[in-house]
């Protein structure tokens, strides 16, 4: 049988429109309606975004979460730090905006069956997809201890909203201009213990999730970390976003982050191929 | 024998996935054919990231021809396309003769195979177990080994690189040598920023292809040729079409939008170009 493009949990790509656009700090917060999209989300599944037509490939963004916009019912909101040209394009345009939106795409966070312990630790912008994870894990009975980390004030997201969504937050930036000063590595272990998680969710760079794989290993809790790999389609079609996992026999092979991730399983991340030191 | 498409638009090799996660944006069974990615004898592990990069109006990949190998895609991959109503062919990439003569003998027993399309111009594994199909004479010799082993009904579509220079003769070669189309062509040779061999798709190859195109229809105007190289919208479709072209495949523009080949085969068919002469 034919895969039916309305089945629920298959993507959609969509002509879009930018409905708002606030910055926030460092961050810009994007309104998008896209049609469908909301209603398929799950934590840790993202959206590809045209930008500049003179830019081939798509830009992947977190669905940070679904807001109800008077007329257009269930809308996403993302969360795009400028950078480079595509988000730096993104951030720059006004609401009104023609957008193409792919989505949701990947393979979001797996949920615990149990109501045990987890903790979520979250970098920069990548604490978006954390939000709506902790919503989740709540409603199933699972206790939520928060770490947000970024490089200063300016670039953590949301630190009140997460007072709100977990019992224990730890926020940590690396100048020191709020919460402890270090990074994600500094404090993952101590958290690890404090909150007795069974689980832990980490978005961020590489490296922070590298941290928090290994920390997890050694305390005997699961990790399941979301990698950002760069997208030249987001869809799984280019095989242009190759990550090395170790399968269930011990060898290693090429996954594509965009489709078989963009959550994996900590342990089975082959860090080191990954040019990952550690 | 004519190779008859229900519809000109086909998928580009390397740029369906193994067909499932395009048809979660598209209805298969309306495009005039889906190739598959590049399929060797064993499994390819792919090469190095980064594989691909942006560059003005085009990408640079060196995917390194990553597939699971003949067996696995004979069960695992093959089976699932083959039920989607959507003429299918597979395209093979072989280091030796003998592994497309096995490629093709092995393909053409397969149930649901629409026929196969040689790659005789992977741009980014030179030298990296592939056999060399620079000259025309090899690039025939590919092609008669699989007609050799293909059942008859089955087409045997040989894709080209858009060697300007050669690429008429490189034409003339494989049909001889029993080819019942030319794909024209494949991404252009080049290299990564630390200077991999690569190959450059997109909007930025669009102009060579379809020049590329016009030499072969011009030195041999009944050849069944289908172009591909930069075509994202109907226009260029068009622009090919009406050159002489019998189809057009979409590669790099699916990655933008994964709708586009369905599109295009919409917009051709409501659209249909006024016919002048008798179809081929
Ligand atoms: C699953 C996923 C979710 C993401 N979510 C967000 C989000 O919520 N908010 C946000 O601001 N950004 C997010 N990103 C990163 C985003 O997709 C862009 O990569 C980033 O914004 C930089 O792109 P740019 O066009 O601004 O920079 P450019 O400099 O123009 O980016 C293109 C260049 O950077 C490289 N590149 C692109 N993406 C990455 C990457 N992720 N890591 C390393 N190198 C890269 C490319 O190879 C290319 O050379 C996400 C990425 C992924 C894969
Ligand atoms: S980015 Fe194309 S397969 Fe993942």
């Amino acid at each position: 049988m034919r895969a039916t493009p309305t089945a629920p949990r298959e993507p959609l790509h969509v002509a879009g429109e930018l409905l708002d656009n606030r910055r926030i700090g460092a961050h810009h917060h994007l309104t998008v309606v896209a049609p469908g999209i909301p209603e398929r989300f799950r934590p840790g599944s993202f959206v590809a975004v045209s930008t500049d037509p003179q830019l081939l490939a798509p830009r992947a963004y977190w669905i940070h979460r679904l807001k109800t916009s008077g007329g257009y019912g269930a809308t996403l909101e993302l969360v795009v730090e400028p950078r480079g040209a595509g988000s730096s394009w993104l951030a720059a345009q006004p609401a009104g905006t023609r957008l193409a939106v792919s989505g949701p795409l990947g393979r979001p966070f797996a949920l615990p069956t149990e109501p045990v312990d987890c903790l979520l630790v979250g970098e920069g912008y990548a604490a978006a997809p954390l939000f709506p994870l902790a919503e989740r894990l709540r409603e199933r009975g699972c206790p939520v201890s928060l770490v947000v980390a970024a490089r200063d004030e300016a670039h953590l997201l949301s630190a009140l909203e997460a007072r709100r969504s977990a019992r224990a937050v730890t926020v940590v930036t690396a100048d020191g201009s709020v919460g402890r000063r270090g990074t994600v590595a500094d404090v993952v272990e101590d958290a690890l213990q404090r909150s007795g998680a069974a689980v832990v969710y980490a978005t961020g760079a590489l490296p922070t999730l590298h941290a928090v794989a290994a920390a997890a290993e050694h305390a005997g809790a699961w990790s399941q970390v979301a990698l950002e790999q760069p997208v030249a389609c987001g869809t799984g079609l280019c095989q242009g976003c190759a990550v090395p996992v170790v399968g269930e026999g011990g060898h290693t092979r090429q996954v594509r982050a965009c489709h078989d991730g963009p959550v994996f399983r900590g342990d089975r991340v082959a860090w080191a191929d990954l040019g990952v030191p550690g | 024998m004519t190779l008859e498409l229900r519809n000109p638009v086909m998928v580009a090799s390397g740029c369906g996935g193994t067909g499932r996660e395009l048809a979660a944006f598209a209805d298969l069974a309306v495009l005039g054919g889906f190739v598959t990615r590049s399929i060797s004898v064993g499994a390819r592990p792919g090469g190095p990231q980064p594989r691909v990069l942006e560059t003005p109006s085009g990408l640079v990949h060196a995917v390194g021809l990553q597939n699971p190998g003949l067996d696995q895609f004979l069960a695992l991959e093959l089976p699932w396309l083959a039920q989607q109503r959507v003429a299918v062919f597979v395209s093979v990439v072989g280091r030796s003769l003998g592994e497309y003569a096995e490629l093709a003998r092995r393909i053409g027993l397969a149930p649901g195979v629409a026929g196969i399309e040689v790659n005789l111009s992977p741009p980014d594994v030179a030298g990296d177990g592939v056999f060399d199909v620079r000259e025309p004479f090899h690039a025939a010799s590919v092609v008669a080994a699989v007609r050799r082993e293909l059942p008859r009904g089955l087409p045997v579509l040989a894709k080209l690189r858009t060697d300007l220079l050669r690429v008429a003769e490189s034409a003339r070669s494989v049909l001889e040598a029993g080819a019942d189309a030319v794909v024209v062509g494949n991404a252009l040779p080049a290299a990564m920023p630390d200077g991999r061999p690569a190959g450059l798709s997109g909007l930025a190859i669009r102009p060579l292809a379809l020049r590329c195109v016009a030499e072969v229809l011009a030195a041999d105007p009944a050849a069944p040729v289908i172009a591909c190289g930069g075509i994202a919208d109907t226009a260029d479709a068009r622009a090919a079409l009406d050159l002489g072209a019998v189809g057009v495949q979409v590669g790099a523009a699916l990655f933008r939008d994964p709708t586009t080949a369905a599109r295009l085969a919409a917009a051709l068919a409501h659209d249909p170009a006024p016919i002048e002469e008798e179809t081929r």
